[in-house]
């Protein structure tokens, strides 16, 4: 009898291993080197203030950042007067005295501009396509962090067999590899203050990882409670089961 | 009957306290003195973890229900407002979405501890029964839940899941829209089950009352599945199995922390952050990994009302499991041929669950098949007639007899009858 437990549990085994193989083929992400992978990670500071820096003069333009405010920008390491000079270069929608609709600028208590007034007026001004919300991107898509960054560096020729659809690019990240967003990351598109070059990967590295912090704001926290508690609940266990190990000695069982 | 309890206690408080509402004996008789078996493996601490962990979930979700706002254009933003601005919001929320994952890992394995050693058979049926209606709270409850951050998966989830009901004949139609509250899963469809989400629970509570009360009765199955024959069998339950149930806690928290602040979206599809669009279907729809082998049992059959009766099967079978098991030995240790079979109902739930999480196509429609085969032909088939087929090994005189005969030395002096003062 034992027999059937190994042959099923061979069974379970050999459908596990095999049909991921027999099931569609998936597009896999090359595994990035993230500062906030791990149980200790955190978010390279350097980097994300370059991320902001791409986001705002680059993703911002389509891309909207609704859960987050400006003020959060403090959490990678901006200065309060920095995150007002950068909240003023935006203006936002309010209402003037008079009710009529009209702008100012942004505070640090707005939410990132969003660049379009609603659905309608993004698609219009975007072939028809919408650019999503990014706020919690990178945990709103299969692979995460890493997909993401494969998909601003996966642009690309479209092999000349392939049929593009009008006003669509090619992007190998991409499900179906045909893409509404142009290509939105140029080597050179902004000029980095720290002096960093600006390749395409460097932006995308640190843009990633700028969205990454946006989509975990609390994670450098979470992970430093985490990490106290585990070490706590370690200890306790181990006086715990001495304890227990005392009241049961002369007892057999 | 009136009149005022004995009580025994010397405190003039707790005494004057416990004459009039005897909660204290209760207590004492209950959770101090009761008598165990003193054979527990680790397995018998997985009821005093899920207790734990409802507890855990409605503690967490009370605050979560503060911050929340139950409307389909407020939702998911009030949900990324808990986790951004509200004091330890990412806290309350991540103990409570992964705290549902936790609590189905620990009852799940309480319910094969039970099928393992047979702790539904006489006399505990009833017990048995008031559990399959707490898995089946629960299960509504985690469903319901999984609505309210009104994510992708939130929305298509609910849309599915509704949709089953369409299968009855004739009413199906009307008593999906009655469900909706509306022609599609909508903002009546949110307001009703954050309220019963809210509710349920409290519910659950109830239930679980009933069922420690029905345990208490017939007192706890051991490992040997065999009745205590005598206080040697058994131990206070205070201090011995407040001391291992409290190994068990720590060891549980230790994984529900390595979760909750190392991987929190472990167990959550991407898909779900982003905001529901009825216009948008997502290209799979797939259930918490909790619901798969169910969501398996009902994609496995070709038609629809057949598909949902047999998954409402799959549980209505645990419900007269204690009279399908014909074998008067409770214990797999003493049946040679059922302790494989068990392994291999484990197995089968297994690939379920991973039938579940794929397409239905190629292998994992033969997979899923023949695992659904296999859970109603154990079940069904299998166990009456294994049951009387079956030479169960010879069974131990009593549950201190092996423990004696496998080379320790005498008991002490009556270790059950020994009071709490011990440590």
């Amino acid at each position: 009898m034992r027999i059937v437990r190994i042959l099923s549990l061979a069974a379970a085994l050999g459908a596990v291993a095999l049909a991921p193989a027999i099931a569609e083929e998936e597009i896999s992400y090359p595994k990035q080197k993230w500062s906030f992978d791990g149980p200790f990670g955190t978010f390279d500071r350097a980097a994300a203030q370059r991320g902001s820096q791409v986001f705002n003069a680059v993703c911002s333009n389509c891309h909207s950042l609704k859960q987050a405010y400006y003020r959060d920008l403090k959490g990678i390491g901006l200065e309060n007067e920095a995150i007002t000079a950068i909240a003023a270069g935006f203006n936002v929608p309010t209402v003037a005295d008079d009710g009529s609709n009209a702008e100012r600028p942004a505070r640090p208590s707005d939410h990132f501009r969003s660049p379009f007034a609603n659905e309608k007026a993004a698609r219009s001004a975007n072939g028809g396509a919408l650019p999503p919300d990014l706020s919690v991107i990178v945990k709103a898509r299969d692979g995460g962090a890493d997909y993401i960054y494969a998909l601003l560096t996966g642009y690309g020729e479209a092999p000349s067999s392939m049929k593009m659809g009008d006003g669509m690019n090619y992007n190998k990240a991409f499900t179906g590899n045909q893409i509404g967003m142009p290509r939105p990351l140029n080597d050179g598109q902004v000029e980095y203050a720290d002096g960093t070059k600006a390749t395409t990967e460097q932006m995308a590295k640190d843009v990633v990882t700028f969205l990454s912090y946006i989509a975990n704001p609390e994670m450098e926290a979470r992970k430093r409670l985490g990490v106290k508690l585990v070490l706590f609940l370690v200890l306790m266990t181990g006086v715990t089961y001495a304890v227990k190990r005392k009241v049961w000695a002369d007892v057999d069982h | 009957m009136a009149g005022l309890h004995k009580s025994e206690f010397a405190n003039p408080v707790v005494n004057w306290i416990d004459t009039r509402l005897p909660i204290f004996t209760m207590m004492q008789k209950e959770y101090g003195v009761f008598p165990t078996p003193k054979n527990f493996n680790y397995f018998w601490n997985f009821g005093a973890l899920a207790m734990i962990n409802l507890v855990i979930m409605i503690a967490t979700g009370i605050f979560l229900a503060m911050n929340y706002t139950p409307h389909v254009s407020m939702a998911f933003d009030s949900v990324e407002r808990i986790m951004r601005d509200v004091n330890y919001g990412w806290l309350l929320r991540y103990v409570h979405a992964n705290g549902a994952s936790m609590f189905f890992i620990v009852t799940y394995i309480h319910i094969f501890r039970g099928l393992y050693y047979g702790s539904y058979k006489a006399p505990r049926e009833l017990l048995w029964m008031i559990g399959v209606v707490i898995l089946l709270v629960m299960m509504a409850t985690a469903f319901m839940g999984y609505v309210l951050p009104w994510g992708q998966m939130s929305y298509w989830g609910a849309t599915v899941i509704t949709n089953l009901f369409s299968a009855i004949p004739v009413v199906g139609e009307s008593v999906v829209t009655w469900l909706w509250g509306g022609f599609s899963v909508d903002n009546p469809t949110l307001n009703r089950f954050f309220s019963l989400h809210f509710l349920l629970p409290f519910v659950l509570v109830g239930v679980v009352f009933l069922h420690v009360a029905a345990l208490h009765i017939t007192g706890s199955n051991n490992p040997l599945g065999i009745d205590v024959k005598s206080p040697q069998d058994t131990l206070p339950f205070h201090p011995y199995y407040t001391m291992k149930d409290s190994v068990g806690i720590c060891v549980y928290l230790l994984v529900f922390a390595a979760l909750v602040f190392f991987a929190p979206n472990l167990f959550m599809a991407a898909e779900n952050y982003i905001p529901a669009n009825p216009l948008v279907t997502p290209s799979e729809i797939v259930p918490e990994w909790y619901f798969l082998p169910f969501y398996a049992i009902l994609r496995s059959v070709p038609s629809k009302l057949g598909g949902v009766l047999l998954m409402f099967g799959a549980i209505a079978v645990l419900f007269v499991l204690p009279w399908l098991d014909t074998s008067p030995v409770r214990s797999s240790k003493f049946r040679p041929i059922y302790r494989n079979f068990f392994w291999v109902l484990l197995v089968a739930v297994v690939v379920l669950g991973l039938v579940g999480a794929h397409r239905p196509e190629g292998v994992w429609v033969v997979l899923g098949r023949l695992a659904t085969f296999y859970y109603f032909f154990h079940f069904l088939i299998l166990l009456p007639v294994l049951g009387k087929l079956e030479r169960p090994l010879p069974l131990p005189e009593s549950i201190s007899r092996p423990v004696m005969a496998g080379g320790g030395g005498p008991l002490p002096g009556g270790a059950a009858a020994k009071p709490m003062e011990k440590i």
